[in-house]
């Protein structure tokens, strides 16, 4: 499988993507799953701005990127899947069916959420659809940099040890 | 956010926006080398999402007026918000992979202006030396 991870990261391409995981996993390419970006040419080159040569970027609507998951698993290259937010990662999930882990990688601090982790904040609602979206079968971690533990989501839910 | 603020002179004049404490540190080292901690501002993205990244760079440009934004990371998270701030204000200028040399110049200058911010980041690439050691002298044989 060449998508080495599937990540929730509202910063999506970022220091920590590029950079932190970016090196170890050797990564060649990155989906980036975002219905407006996907639209969105000045977005876009944004992002493609951000990341170093010889690493491609793929920008991929919920619908186009559920089509295209079994083409991007069967590259040689290795990459790296994110999204966003909960429930882009859980379309795609629903759409693609076939997505068994999960990474929360930064979900910040926003009016209504409530602090897990130093890098994850959660509405009722967001803590509801990761706990459905683990009732699926899909394995839910978080974790930020490959050098931290990955840690399960009910640890994340009772607030982990921060 | 904000890890320093004005303390004399001509005030504020840019924005070093970086991860964990380094911009903070950066503006603290430059106050150690030239006594200004009006200059700059630092921001810090810690906790911080996208759109909270981009209100903290509006917030101190609608405060100080500031043109410049410096920041670590090309592909950083401030860099994006940087630059998404410049779609709305084609007149800010925004240097990436900032350092103490890029600073130094551009604040040494006192004229906080785009055309700083290129000479300082100029001075900047220069900065980066790769420093050998001395080769050694043969003796006698």
């Amino acid at each position: 499988m060449s998508i080495e991870l599937y990540r929730i990261d509202d910063r999506l391409i970022h220091g920590q993507v590029v950079v932190g995981w970016g090196q170890p996993l050797d990564l060649e390419f990155i989906v980036l799953v975002d219905d407006d970006v996907a639209v969105s040419d000045w977005e876009q080159e944004l992002y493609r701005m951000g990341v170093p040569p010889g690493m491609d970027v793929h920008f991929e609507t919920v619908d186009s990127a559920a089509a295209a998951l079994n083409d991007f698993r069967i590259d040689t290259r290795r990459g790296l899947l994110l999204t966003g937010d909960i429930d882009t990662m859980r379309r795609l999930v629903d759409r693609a069916g076939t997505i068994e882990t999960v990474n929360i990688g930064g979900i910040h601090h926003r009016e209504g959420r409530t602090q897990r982790l130093r890098y994850v904040f959660l509405s009722p609602a967001e803590e509801a659809s990761l706990r459905e979206l683990a009732a699926t079968g899909v394995q839910v971690s978080a974790q930020d940099v490959p050098a931290s533990r990955p840690m399960p989501l009910e640890d994340v839910l009772r607030g982990g040890t921060r | 956010m904000s890890e320093a603020s004005a303390d004399s002179g001509q005030g504020v004049q840019a924005i070093v926006a970086a991860h964990g404490d380094l911009a903070a540190g950066l503006v603290d080292a430059v106050r150690c080398i030239i006594g200004r901690s009006d200059v700059f501002v630092a921001l810090t993205n810690r906790d911080l999402t996208r759109e909270a990244l981009e209100a903290a760079i509006r917030h101190v440009i609608d405060e100080t007026g500031a043109r410049v934004v410096f920041t670590d990371l090309p592909a950083g998270s401030w860099t994006m918000a940087a630059r998404r701030v410049q779609r709305e204000i084609p007149d800010l200028v925004v240097v990436t992979g900032a350092s103490l040399p890029v600073l130094l110049d551009f604040a040494c200058s006192g004229a906080g202006t785009p055309d700083a911010a290129r000479h300082a980041a100029e001075r900047g690439r220069q900065a980066l030396l790769i420093c050998e050691p001395p080769a050694r002298e043969q003796g006698p044989a």
